[in-house]
């Protein structure tokens, strides 16, 4: 049989990144920005993340909140993401980001409140100018190029300070063409933007094998001419250093990368949705002894700066921090009727006058 | 003055914006160095820049993705698809999000954008060159709908489309690019949106539509002059939100309405217009409004595309029946 000879054009690697192992050991020096205070800060917000889901589930089941879906397991992500991010730099989430939601400084009532049905919950200008959570998959990556596209515009064009855009997505979000149509333009050009995979291992109940069959999502950026990385996504401490450094790309001109984060989805798909007709037991045993929180806490035990007077401490806290707030939420009358109208245009059209006063007196 | 041609407009009233306003941006598959498929955008990268004039790749959902992550971050892009037919990858960005930025943040982010692209049947296109599905975008909140039908009104209701501060869809009747040449002062004066305009008064009949059919609908007209029949022509131009109290001050007046356009006549905006007409005008009427539209079948290739496309044959039978309804009818 004829064997044709061929040439190797290219070839590529994919470099995975941790530095606190499951057993809360270092695998490296860590990076400078670790100092305690610091790691006991991301710390502080991981436990925060995951009381706040754990509440928002309660609530749900009790009919006080609606569909809810929790980051249970995946707390590095979101907090290394958002703890890395600079105030000025635009965040363009998917809506499994509760932890980068609370680091961006989104009140926990005004997350309650988008998933309590109240779209006040998203304008949160008091913070920043991020955009409100997308629950179609993958449709806020283009959003993100876009947004990157205009703070490199307006640096460039208007002579604004330099940011950059940063968006997150699931491993089911790398199947869709909006995926691929963001990085293939962000690499084209150069956009300031980094895309966050937070590989959980499910979309809804297709495991991460029925996905793709890439050997890691991170190498779909080479389809795209971007760097990218994957990262232990339990590792907040590999997180924060990734993003710091995609980021710091993005400021300097370089412009997009892409983080894979492997993490495990400890919780159902939503509050309306039950993950042990498809999750195997034993895998899910196994992810909890990866979980991020006990991992840095063994570490900060390690250098002696926590212990259980601490966890006391912050549980007791937090816990106070997160009754205010479910007060705060629960004392929040509805929005007025008309509502529906005040924002669905700049102005309201003639047009809608005749409906908009079906509405008034309603409220 | 010059005499420019509707696309001549639409290059204009882009070039005035961009030259007013930095935050224009304009990009699209081709718009570039080859100033679109339909010359609409000739000229701008070589005078405006590659940073403000952009050759996307080509996928067109991310077209219609992009332009609102400029503009919830204060740019106005204007985007453009290079037909109709070609828009559809892009409906999940334009319906899920565009139309919905300002509600779902209660105001705080929005998007003024336009997304252009040329529509309509008659120019003798491939499949998919000659969508006239207006109505799926008419159906949608949040959404503007605009179509103008001459080089001024393309140049004044395209400036006010840039300065929208809401996401409008911009159909340009292609048939009608380069049909006729009219005076357009480049003063950068935008018409308004959301009104119709009287195209010519009447006291006999009212022949509402928009785009490339007004040209049939002003022949009809013009022909029914002649037997001493005086109807009033509607141009549309905003499809939505309708300006409905235009159609009924006209109505007052005439009694009578015949409604054309070439979408396909299921739930196609005709519908909606006269169940509005039947809602507030109702007593108005001498005879049942009637709808002229293409059929409720696919556009077919360009040999059979005459048979589809509502001409002045089937416009004036539709205005017979309704004259005559009245003539010989209850009113």
């Amino acid at each position: 049989m004829h064997k044709p000879r061929m040439q190797l054009l290219a070839s590529f690697d994919i470099a995975s990144l941790q530095y606190l192992d499951e057993s809360g050991q270092t695998t490296q020096a860590l990076p400078d920005f670790a100092t305690p205070d610091t790691l006991v800060s991301l710390y502080r917000q991981m436990t925060l993340a995951r009381m706040v889901d754990d509440r928002a589930v309660k609530m749900q089941r009790t009919g006080q909140l609606g569909t809810y879906p929790s980051s249970l397991g995946q707390e590095a992500i979101g907090v290394g993401v958002g703890a890395a991010m600079a105030k000025e730099d635009v965040y363009c989430p998917n809506y499994r980001e509760t932890g980068a939601l609370l680091e961006r400084g989104v009140r926990i009532e005004e997350i309650y409140a988008i998933w309590g049905g109240d779209e006040r919950g998203q304008n949160y200008r008091h913070v920043c100018e991020d955009l409100p959570l997308s629950v179609p998959i993958a449709t806020q990556m283009l959003h993100g190029a876009g947004v990157a596209f205009a703070l490199k515009y307006k640096h460039e064009q208007l002579g604004e300070p330099i940011r950059a855009a940063v968006t997150s997505g699931g491993d089911g979000a790398t199947s869709k063409g909006d995926f691929y149509e963001a990085i293939n333009l962000a690499g084209d050009w150069k956009l300031p933007l980094v895309v966050v995979i937070n590989n959980n291992q499910w979309a809804i109940s297709l495991p991460r094998s029925g996905q793709t069959a890439c050997k890691t999502l991170a190498q779909k950026a080479i389809a795209a001419g971007i760097p990218s990385l994957q990262v232990d996504g339990n590792d907040v401490i590999a997180v924060y250093q990734a993003v710091l450094e995609a980021l710091q790309l993005a400021h300097e001109g370089g412009g997009p990368s892409m983080i894979e984060a492997v993490t495990y989805r400890l919780c159902d798909h939503t509050t309306a949705d039950d993950a042990s007709r498809y999750q195997p037991q034993e895998g899910v045993k196994e992810a909890w002894g990866r979980e991020p929180l006990r991992r840095l806490r063994i570490y900060l035990e390690s250098l002696g700066i926590w212990g259980d007077s601490q966890e006391e401490e912050l549980q007791r806290e937090l816990k106070e921090m997160l009754e205010e707030a479910v007060r705060v939420y629960r004392q929040t009358p509805r929005d007025k009727s008309t509502a529906i109208f005040d924002h669905l245009y700049g102005t309201l059209p003639e047009a809608f006058i005749e409906q908009y006063q079906q509405l008034q007196g309603d409220s | 003055m010059a005499q420019i041609t509707l696309v001549e407009a639409i290059t204009q009233a882009l070039a005035f914006e961009m030259q007013r306003d930095p935050k224009v941006v304009v990009f699209g598959e081709d718009v570039g160095l080859n100033g679109g498929v339909f010359r609409a955008t000739d000229g701008l990268q070589a005078r405006f820049g590659h940073e403000r004039v952009l050759d996307t790749p080509l996928a067109e959902n991310m077209i219609a993705g992009i332009a609102i992550g400029m503009a919830v971050q204060g740019l106005r892009p204007v985007a453009e698809f290079q037909f109709m037919g070609f828009i559809y990858p892009g409906l999940d960005q334009i319906l899920s999000h565009a139309a919905r930025y300002r509600n779902r943040t209660r105001g705080r982010l929005s998007c003024p954008i336009v997304y252009r692209a040329p529509y309509g049947g008659g120019i003798h296109a491939p499949e998919h060159h000659s969508e006239s599905t207006e109505a799926l975008f008419a159906h949608i909140p949040g959404l503007r709908l605009v179509v103008p039908s001459s080089p001024a009104r393309a140049y004044g209701l395209l400036l006010a489309a840039i300065r929208d501060p809401d996401p409008v869809v911009f159909l340009e009747p292609k048939r009608i690019y380069r049909a006729v040449r009219q005076e357009v002062v480049d003063n950068g004066e935008a018409l308004p949106l959301d009104r119709a305009f009287v195209l010519r008064e009447g006291s006999d009949i009212t022949l509402i539509a928009w785009g490339a059919l007004l040209k049939e609908t002003l022949q009809v007209a013009e022909q029914l002059s002649t037997e001493g029949i005086e109807a009033e022509v509607i141009d549309l131009a905003t499809l939505k939100p309708l300006d409905i109290h235009t159609i009924i001050d006209s109505l007052e007046k005439t009694h009578r309405c015949v409604l054309i356009h070439e979408a396909a006549r299921f739930c196609g905006l005709g519908a909606e217009v006269a169940s509005q007409i039947n809602e507030y005008a109702f007593d108005l009427l001498h005879a049942p409004v009637q709808r002229v539209t293409g059929f409720d079948t696919v556009m077919p290739y360009y040999q059979l595309e005459d048979v589809y496309l509502p001409g002045v044959p089937r416009i004036m039978t539709a205005v017979r029946e309704v004259l005559e309804y009245a003539n010989g009818g209850a009113a």
